[in-house]
């Protein structure tokens, strides 16, 4: 049974003008325990209504999720999410007070949640920044935070929501690199939403890409079998941007096309 | 409350500590524009009542200096200074304490927000000064139609800037404590409710501005004690100095009050800042 199962998905909304308006349709897609699946498409494709029904606010409007062999239905200490911007860690909290918030409101004593969330701010590279606010710590140190913060609660799996957008693009690289390293560590199952196909090469075991919203859906799923630390050098790697661009070069025109049309 | 309010920011404590080179100099330079201001301000009011009005009606601020010491010597003063204090803080205090619960309950819970709504949006409309008539015929003369003013211009700004405040925490900051397993109850008290505190404070700052406002008035019409006692004997008996002593009074109280919450929400609650 596979870990992950997204079930013919569809989600909705009400529109003003009466009729409805289609975010995401027929969306299907199975992901194995550690898996590492970017989700790759253009803006308005649906990319993130899936991640926010996967991490369960939002509910489908037809379909199923079921993480494990349950429906998913609400949101749950199964899936730690890490948001694009920086607004939703907590600036009233210390760094590490961030982190072992999920610790806390799930009842670990003090002592206990404070070594365990001492111990992310390690592993995500922030040894001695324990006690800054994120008013003081840059843009990747705070999404390290938001990082260490859903893994300290150990979650089935990770929902990223373009989580490094905001970031310059060295930092950016940096990131990508850690969060390697930290999924090789900790073997914990991610979905990360991207637009950007470099990245989502130089991080998956497998990207998906979508079809152009609005309505989106899966276009295809290809694999990413490269070994040890991922190279742009390496000839693999402009094989697969080829593949991917190929397969979202033309969604990425619809999209841009259906803009126009819209305007 | 699990929320710590008296620890300070560091940030902010780094910002003003003394022990970095030129932080004398820095700071004598923070408070030389007021100081230029406020000489100004005196200097021409000395020019306006010395040269261009030439009137016992406008006296000069060394006039009024002089009043004040002597009243002050005498302790009538700060007699009248803390009977409008007393009763601002009294109402001040008990429509915080009523407003913070109402904007809370009005910014979480949709249904009571449209259940409250008129009754805020239809009394804030009627100002407290207008409410002195009836709160006398209700409450006499004594402190307790002043306490009550002083609540209905306090209640009003502190309910909906908390309530605006609940409504605007951000959405991702809700959803990640989801995430992490807090119950809705945590996440009201351990999320919500800590990020609202800049706008409580703001809500706070502003309607001690209109309890000042308020409190003269009141005094004005139905008191025997108070900085608006002191203005309205003034009139009667053509007392323009001390008129002008109540009102220099009344000035730097304000000032000093609103300076003192903008450096108790730096102080203390800087870390609760909306930004970042």
């Amino acid at each position: 049974m596979a870990f992950v199962e997204l079930r013919d998905v569809g989600k909705w909304y009400a529109a003003l003008s009466g009729r409805r308006s289609i975010a995401v349709q027929h969306f299907s897609l199975t992901l194995d325990r550690g898996d590492f699946l970017c989700l790759l498409g253009p803006s308005g494709c649906g990319k993130t209504t899936i991640l926010s029904m996967l991490a369960g606010f939002e509910a489908p409007s037809e379909g199923q999720i079921l993480l494990d062999g349950q429906a998913v239905r609400a949101p749950s200490r199964d899936r730690g999410v890490v948001f694009q911007g920086d607004d939703s860690l907590y600036p009233w909290l210390t760094a590490v007070q961030n982190i072992e918030f999920g610790l806390r409101v799930g009842g670990v004593p003090a002592k206990e949640r404070r070594a365990t969330a001492l111990d992310y701010l390690d592993l995500v590279g922030l040894n001695g920044q324990a006690e800054k606010f994120p008013a003081e710590l840059s843009g990747g140190m705070k999404q390290r935070i938001q990082i260490a913060r859903a893994l300290a609660n150990k979650p089935k799996m990770l929902l990223m929501d373009e989580p490094f957008g905001a970031l310059d693009a060295q930092t950016r690289s940096i990131m990508q690199r850690e969060l390697r390293r930290i999924w090789d560590a900790t073997g914990t199952t991610i979905v990360f939403i991207t637009h950007d196909i470099d990245e989502a090469i130089l991080l998956s075991t497998r990207v998906g890409v979508m079809t152009a919203g609005p309505g989106g859906t899966l276009k295809s799923v290809i694999p990413i079998e490269m070994t040890g630390d991922r190279e742009r050098a390496d000839p693999a790697y402009g094989r697969y941007y080829q593949q991917v661009h190929s397969d979202i070069r033309d969604e990425v025109a619809k999209a841009s096309s259906y803009g126009r049309k819209a305007a | 409350m699990s929320v710590q309010a008296t620890r300070a920011a560091p940030f902010e404590a780094d910002r003003a500590s003394p022990s970095k080179p030129g932080a004398g100099f820095q700071a004598i330079a923070a408070v030389l524009p007021y100081l230029l201001g406020f000489l100004m301000l005196f200097v021409a009011w000395h020019i306006a009542s010395v040269y261009i009005v030439q009137s016992v009606l406008f006296p000069a601020p060394a006039a009024v200096f002089a009043k004040a010491g002597e009243l002050a010597a005498s302790g009538v003063l700060f007699e009248q200074i803390g009977a409008s204090l007393q009763r601002i803080a009294i109402g001040f205090v008990l429509g915080s304490a009523i407003g913070i619960p109402i904007g809370l309950l009005m910014g979480t819970v949709p249904f009571a927000r449209k259940m409250i709504e008129p009754w805020t949006e239809f009394l804030r409309f009627i100002p407290s000064v207008a409410m002195i008539t009836i709160a006398v015929i209700w409450f006499g003369i004594g402190e307790n139609s002043k306490i009550f003013l002083i609540i209905y211009a306090t209640v009003f700004i502190v309910t909906l800037n908390t309530a605006s405040g609940v409504a605007t925490v951000s959405k991702n900051k809700l959803r990640a404590a989801q995430a992490l397993g807090a119950s809705r109850f945590q996440i009201f008290y351990l999320v919500a409710l800590p990020a609202t505190v800049p706008f409580i404070l703001t809500g706070m700052r502003l309607a001690m501005a209109n309890a000042f406002t308020t409190i003269v008035a009141a005094e004005m019409i139905a008191a025997s004690d108070g900085l608006g006692v002191m203005l309205w004997n003034g009139r009667l008996y053509m007392l323009v100095d001390e008129i002008f002593v109540s009102l220099l009074s009344l000035g730097i109280l304000g000032f000093t009050f609103d300076r003192l919450f903008r450096w108790g929400i730096l102080r203390f609650a800087g870390r609760f800042s909306p930004v970042a």
